[in-house]
């Protein structure tokens, strides 16, 4: 047959098995719009291309399949270089598709023209500019079968005008097979024995869970695995899930604001077992005192990984389900009661400190563990970044993989709207909710347009305390209370906002009867909305280690007003 | 390359390993391998880069002074998950004032 580039992309991406694409059109990018007018797939037109990122991000996370971002040359490249960073910190499986100049202008700084290449180098596990058509049908299965293989990533094609617009004859037998996810090389059988030896010998094990487990679809294995050895488990943020709350081995999260039970057990661990975490530094605090006590094993997709922070006395390379499969052929129960009991102990001792809901429903705290109790198992969470998405990961009970999708690494403002856009497109038929601040949700507010188009089950649930809460948290504790540009002195009716949008806006009565009952009956209505939650002003997200202390030196309360609570 | 030297730490040449890597020949290659120095703040103190005969200019093999410094094995693991390079060695066998043998001074004009 004989078409274009553009038509070409069109259809390596059906091939792909893509059915949904973010994005905004521009002028570079044209051509290959012209070419989505016959296909079947379905284009969702964002306001702003960061949100398109955080759409297509939104679908990767909920499905672990690499999903499409679009947009044009220039600033279209631009604004998507945040979702792109994004998805690279948390390892999402992403491909962003740019437009770019006809390569008879690039080096010119003709109209609309950015180095995409170049932005997107040091964020993408690998990008490409394409040169000429032909091109396409390499690049296209490559650019998936990276995305999706080993440790997950962005990667970035750059098309130009004239690749999208040049003729190219080929036959339908010419189509390469769509890129897939490929395995790694399993590791050694010695290996696992000695892992399975170092765990047998061990008096007080914990397993240290990362997001590479839920990325390996290996949650259940590591429940196993911590069920077999008696280990309790902690979990980063970004394995929230992996491990359901209500398991009596599971401690929470570790690090920065993990329970003070939680670090004191990483103290006493005698071997700390990380399976697809990268000891980063939230979780570690500061690195030369963690876990001093512990032999460490450390199990990554990632060779580089492996050493990078902490060099472990045992580092396997490999897939996390095969490693754990294989393990938990070879190990044996071994109850350790004790150490067991001493989790348990650690976990009752140190619980979250807030008020009790009859006292101050709305205390953040009591807003997480409510939505945890009325929403169904299967609903999907997002979060933004701040104060409210440390609450959600204390106190949200995440029960199963891939329904708490959260900016962790990069710490994104502006990724729960649009993230939670995506994951219903992915999910169709489940609530979605996405937990925001005041502060967060007006960076991609834009995007509740794109959400009363589409008419998706989305709810937004703000947390609204006129502040950027964790800045002013730290200017409290670190910087002697001098709160600089912390504080809205002007902020909008959100619910009224919403509303102006096409949404439906609720905004809950603090001083009503039944505030929470508000917001279940806001949430129990169909459709999307936006429900306004005041939160007082001044709560700090509590335990807290400052930044660059060890984990034993955590925060455990503050002000008054923490204290008043306690 | 002296801004992407990170200051703390200026090797000497008698400290300087040499990695052989063998990469994709295409324009963006050495932009990758230069950039993965600069953000993670390694030493890169020289660079050859020489494409391979008889593979039809597909690949290129280049030789990188780097500093010998303790993040040596964290510095071959990223370059090994560019997919640009294709493999990664050091080359014991070369002296560390390697690069510096290959300058040639050019002839004097003046007289």
């Amino acid at each position: 047959m004989k078409t274009n580039g553009a038509n070409l992309l069109r259809i390596l991406l059906e091939r792909q098995g893509i059915d949904t694409i973010a994005g905004i059109p521009g002028g570079a990018i044209l051509p290959f719009y012209d070419a989505l007018h016959r296909s079947r797939i379905r284009h969702i037109l964002t306001r702003h291309e960061q949100g398109a990122g955080f759409i297509a991000q939104g679908m990767a996370r909920v499905t672990g399949r690499a999903a499409v971002a679009l947009a044009t040359s220039g600033p279209g490249a631009t604004n998507l270089i945040t979702a792109i960073a994004d998805a690279r910190l948390d390892s999402v499986p992403l491909v962003a598709i740019t437009g770019q100049v006809p390569q008879a202008l690039i080096g010119t700084d003709a109209f609309q023209e950015v180095d995409a290449y170049g932005l997107t180098l040091p964020i993408t596990k690998h990008n490409f500019l394409v040169r000429s058509a032909a091109e396409l049908m390499d690049v296209v299965p490559q650019a998936f079968a990276i995305a999706e293989s080993g440790r997950p990533g962005p990667v970035a094609i750059d098309v130009p005008k004239d690749v999208q617009n040049a003729t190219i004859e080929f036959e339908a037998s010419d189509l390469p097979e769509p890129g897939r996810r490929e395995g790694i090389a399993a590791c050694a059988d010695a290996a696992i024995d000695e892992l399975a030896s170092l765990l047998a010998r061990a008096e007080r094990p914990v397993l240290y869970l990362g997001g590479g487990v839920i990325a390996a679809g290996a949650a259940d294995l590591a429940r196993e695995l911590a069920h077999r050895a008696c280990a309790p488990v902690v979990s980063t943020l970004m394995a929230l899930g992996a491990v359901p709350p209500e398991d009596p081995l599971f401690m929470g999260m570790l690090g920065m604001h993990g329970t003070k039970g939680t670090n004191q057990l990483l103290e006493e661990a005698d071997l700390l077992f990380a399976i697809g975490a990268r000891f980063d530094d939230r979780a570690t605090g500061k690195v030369a005192e963690f876990c001093p006590r512990a032999t460490i094993a450390h199990v990554d997709i990632d060779r580089a990984e492996i050493g990078k922070i902490k060099r472990p006395f045992l580092g396997l390379v490999g897939d996390a389900a095969d490693v754990l499969r294989r393990l938990l052929a070879r190990l044996e129960p071994a109850p350790r009661p004790a150490w067991c009991a001493r989790a348990a102990h650690l976990r009752a001792a140190h619980p979250l400190r807030h008020p009790p809901c009859v006292e101050d429903p709305l205390h953040p705290v009591n807003v997480c563990r409510f939505l945890g109790e009325s929403l169904a198992p299967d609903a999907i969470v997002t979060t933004d970044v701040g104060q409210h998405q440390m609450w959600m990961a204390q106190a949200y009970p995440v029960r199963r993989p891939r329904t708490f999708l959260t900016s962790g690494g990069l710490g994104t403002m502006g990724f729960g709207l649009p993230a939670a856009i995506g994951a219903s497109l992915a999910a169709p038929g489940r609530r979605v909710v996405c937990v925001s601040g005041d502060g967060s949700i007006l960076m991609n507010i834009q995007e509740l347009a794109t959400l009363a188009e589409l008419d998706l089950p989305v709810a937004v649930v703000l947390f609204n305390n006129d502040h950027l809460g964790l800045v002013r948290q730290q200017q409290e504790l670190f910087y002697n209370r001098r709160f600089e540009a912390s504080r809205f002195h002007a902020a909008p009716d959100f619910a009224a906002l919403a509303r102006a949008f096409g949404i439906r806006g609720v905004r809950i009565d603090p001083l009503a009867g039944d505030p929470l009952g508000d917001l279940a009956a806001a949430l129990a209505a169909p459709g999307p909305c936006l429900i306004d939650v005041p939160i007082h002003e001044g709560l700090n997200v509590l335990p807290m280690v400052p930044p660059g202390a060890a984990n034993h030196q955590t925060i455990v309360e503050t002000s008054t007003r923490e204290v008043a609570h306690a | 390359m002296p801004e992407i030297r990170a200051s703390r730490d200026v090797p000497t040449a008698s400290r300087l390993t040499v990695l052989e890597l063998r990469v994709r020949n295409h324009p963006g290659a050495m932009s990758h391998i230069t950039g993965l120095f600069a953000r993670r703040a390694f030493n890169l103190e020289a660079i050859l880069c020489v494409p391979d005969p008889g593979d039809a200019g597909a690949t290129s093999t280049m030789l990188l002074g780097v500093a010998d410094e303790p993040r040596l094995e964290q510095v071959e693991r990223q370059l090994e998950k560019l997919h640009d390079v294709l493999a990664v060695r050091q080359r014991p066998d070369l002296p560390a004032d390697y690069f510096m043998g290959l300058l040639r001074p050019a002839p004097s004009v003046a007289g």
